[in-house]
């Protein structure tokens, strides 16, 4: 078990707080989509800290304006994956960022068993450190049943 | 080219002997500034006896190419491009006998991309010069073609948030205290406990270095021992400042080699090691992935007085185009000097793509930074949780918020005060998104947090009262009608 403030995983900018509720998440959906944003959302079973690149849930919604079908696909890809985590993000493609503006969890395994440190103790007190999920030692898609 | 020594004969302008420095032809009222040129706004306080437009041109002479008499040498040359030229004198508002004085340079009077040439002519001489009382540089703007010859920050605010994976909310970070004192496995202890509480970053303080109590080394290894265990126990990239401020370059050098081998992604620096190091240790950042962060360790001995010195919004642009990540750059409500206008003003130096001439934020030019990367500004001196509305409200969300005693200093231990400051932060940003006012509800937003949170209810009962209000020193004169300069 993590021992951690909420014994979980804390990616994304609100995971400090209680899990959003769909209204909550709406309303984050709201501000992203006043500023020109484009929502996506991404999976994984891999929470690596640097596990860049999630699985797409479908290609970003550019054209989507609207916060109710944006939910709809947030609660699709929840669905189809209730045991993986789910992040959204809000990609600003104005000159000067080109970047996520917003990312957050709206999903995670009910059980998080967190990360191991593995040490390997090189010459004058030198340790090179390697951050491992457990979860990952099962193979893809057979983590966190 | 209206020059003053065209009105009169040029074997009498060369003529041996001291003549006024407006008649050397540093004074051109008529001089409209090219594209191209440096433009540098002084206040000056001239000695008494001193006309305004001729202690300008002195300024302008003495930070270009004059001395106190006539030299013949002056006609082997192309002087008149060489010579800076004050093209305009304006009384400071509500100031009595300061004038804020434009001086426009060559962009030939530069070496490209050295921030130590550019310094060493704009306030190399110039500060300790008779005919002036008093002195300050107040703004500068720096032509693209300047710019452009800069490499600026090595990772910068967009590159930084990727590799860090931190988007839409403000990073948190704190400084080690005591800063003095402990050893190395103490340091690495607080190190553990704030970043596993929730923070993204720690920090060491500008004046640790390699001291009997704590050798470089050790600090190293046992500041990564925490970052690499904190980053596990929270599944977060998290990072320490490592500060490599040496005695010489081969120090700092080798100081950052070793943070790079064990996986450091930050590395810190002071102001005080000069602009040529940290220019090197920019150009040492860029090509090892590292993020640089610096320390304005030393700048309020020529920064905080209005009347003489150097503003710091002027340091913020040499530092944008110098190259680095991270700059403290005031707070506003902790316990360092900050004007809410004048800290707005040189975080939007820091961050924006353009500036437009903002009077009210003491920013006279409008500034093209053409593509120069955004610099993160680092808030940090006597801020707390019970803050964060109005953190956030002055300062948005591209900063490093940094409560170093108010994490440090928490009833429940650094852990929980960190956890404080985090729940706070994620909850009021959630609000600003919602559209609440958090300017007014923010305090009713972090009492609705503290409810399910206990260490930020601890942190809010501790620390309710503490506010540093003292008037500030570091203000911008201007009147609100006045138009735009250039």
């Amino acid at each position: 078990m993590m021992t951690n403030h909420g014994s979980r995983i804390t990616q994304g900018q609100f995971s400090f707080l209680p899990d959003l509720t769909d209204e909550q998440i709406i309303a984050q959906l709201k501000y992203a989509l006043s500023q020109g944003w484009a929502i996506n959302v991404e999976f994984t079973d891999d929470p690596h800290p640097r596990n860049t690149y999630w699985e797409m849930w479908g290609l970003p919604m550019f054209d989507l304006k609207d916060p109710a079908a944006i939910l709809y696909e947030i609660n699709q890809c929840r669905k189809a994956y209730p045991n993986h985590y789910v992040r959204v993000t809000a990609f600003d493609s104005t000159r000067g960022w080109e970047t996520p503006r917003m990312s957050y969890l709206v999903n995670r395994p009910k059980e998080e068993p967190g990360f191991g440190l593995w040490r390997q103790e090189c010459e004058g007190r030198h340790v090179r450190y390697t951050v491992h999920p457990y979860a990952t030692d099962a193979a893809e898609g057979e983590r966190y049943r | 080219m209206n020059d003053m020594n065209r009105s009169q004969p040029i074997n009498e302008r060369y003529k041996a002997g001291v003549i006024p420095y407006k008649k050397m032809g540093y004074w051109d009222s008529s001089y409209e500034p090219k594209d191209t040129d440096v433009i540098a706004l002084f206040r000056i306080t001239p000695q008494e006896g001193v006309e305004p437009e001729e202690a300008a041109a002195a300024v302008a002479g003495e930070s270009s190419t004059a001395t106190w008499t006539v030299v013949w040498t002056d006609r082997l040359t192309a002087c008149e491009l060489y010579r800076a030229k004050a093209y305009r004198v304006d009384p400071v508002p509500n100031r009595p006998n300061e004038y804020f004085a434009y001086i426009a340079y060559d962009l030939d009077l530069f070496e490209p991309g050295s921030i130590a040439n550019l310094t060493a002519s704009i306030i190399g001489n110039v500060f300790g010069f008779k005919a002036v009382k008093a002195l300050r540089l107040e703004d500068m703007r720096i032509p693209v073609a300047y710019v452009k010859t800069f490499d600026g920050p090595p990772t910068g605010i967009v590159v930084e948030r990727e590799r860090l994976d931190k988007f839409g909310r403000p990073l948190l970070g704190a400084t080690t205290k005591p800063k003095l004192g402990l050893s190395g496995r103490n340091y690495g202890r607080v190190v553990y406990e704030a970043l596993k509480g929730g923070l993204d970053f720690v920090k060491d303080d500008e004046n640790i270095n390699s001291q009997p109590f704590m050798h470089w080394r050790d600090r190293f290894l046992y500041c990564m021992e925490a970052v690499n265990r904190a980053s596990a126990a929270t599944g977060e990239v998290k990072g320490h400042y490592l500060n490599v401020t040496a005695a010489t370059m081969e120090d700092m050098y080798e100081r950052a080699e070793f943070a790079k081998e064990l996986g450091s992604c930050i590395v810190m620096i002071d102001l005080v090691i000069g602009y040529t190091a940290i220019q090197s240790m920019s150009k040492w950042a860029r090509k090892n992935n590292m993020i640089l962060h610096l320390h304005r360790a030393g700048h309020g001995t020529y920064t905080r007085q209005k009347n003489h010195g150097v503003s710091f919004r002027v340091i913020a642009k040499w530092m944008r185009l110098a190259g680095v990540d991270h700059i403290h750059a005031g707070t506003i409500v902790g316990k360092l000097e900050g004007d809410p206008n004048t800290v707005q003003g040189i975080y939007n130096v820091l961050r924006e793509p353009h500036n437009e001439v903002d009077l009210p934020r003491g920013i006279f030019f409008e500034q093209d930074w053409a593509g120069l990367r955004k610099v993160m500004p680092v808030a940090s001196g006597g801020i707390h949780a019970g803050q964060m509305h109005q953190l956030i409200h002055y300062l948005g969300e591209d900063v490093v918020l940094q409560f170093g005693g108010g994490t440090i200093g928490h009833p429940m231990g650094i852990q929980a005060g960190a956890t404080a400051n985090r729940v706070a932060l994620e909850a009021m940003i959630q609000a600003r998104n919602e559209g609440r006012d958090i300017w007014n509800e923010g305090p009713q937003i972090l009492e609705r947090a503290a409810k399910w949170c206990a260490p930020l209810r601890a942190a809010l009962e501790v620390w309710k009262d503490i506010t540093f209000n003292y008037a500030s020193t570091d203000t911008p004169d201007f009147v609100p009608t006045a138009t735009a300069a250039v």
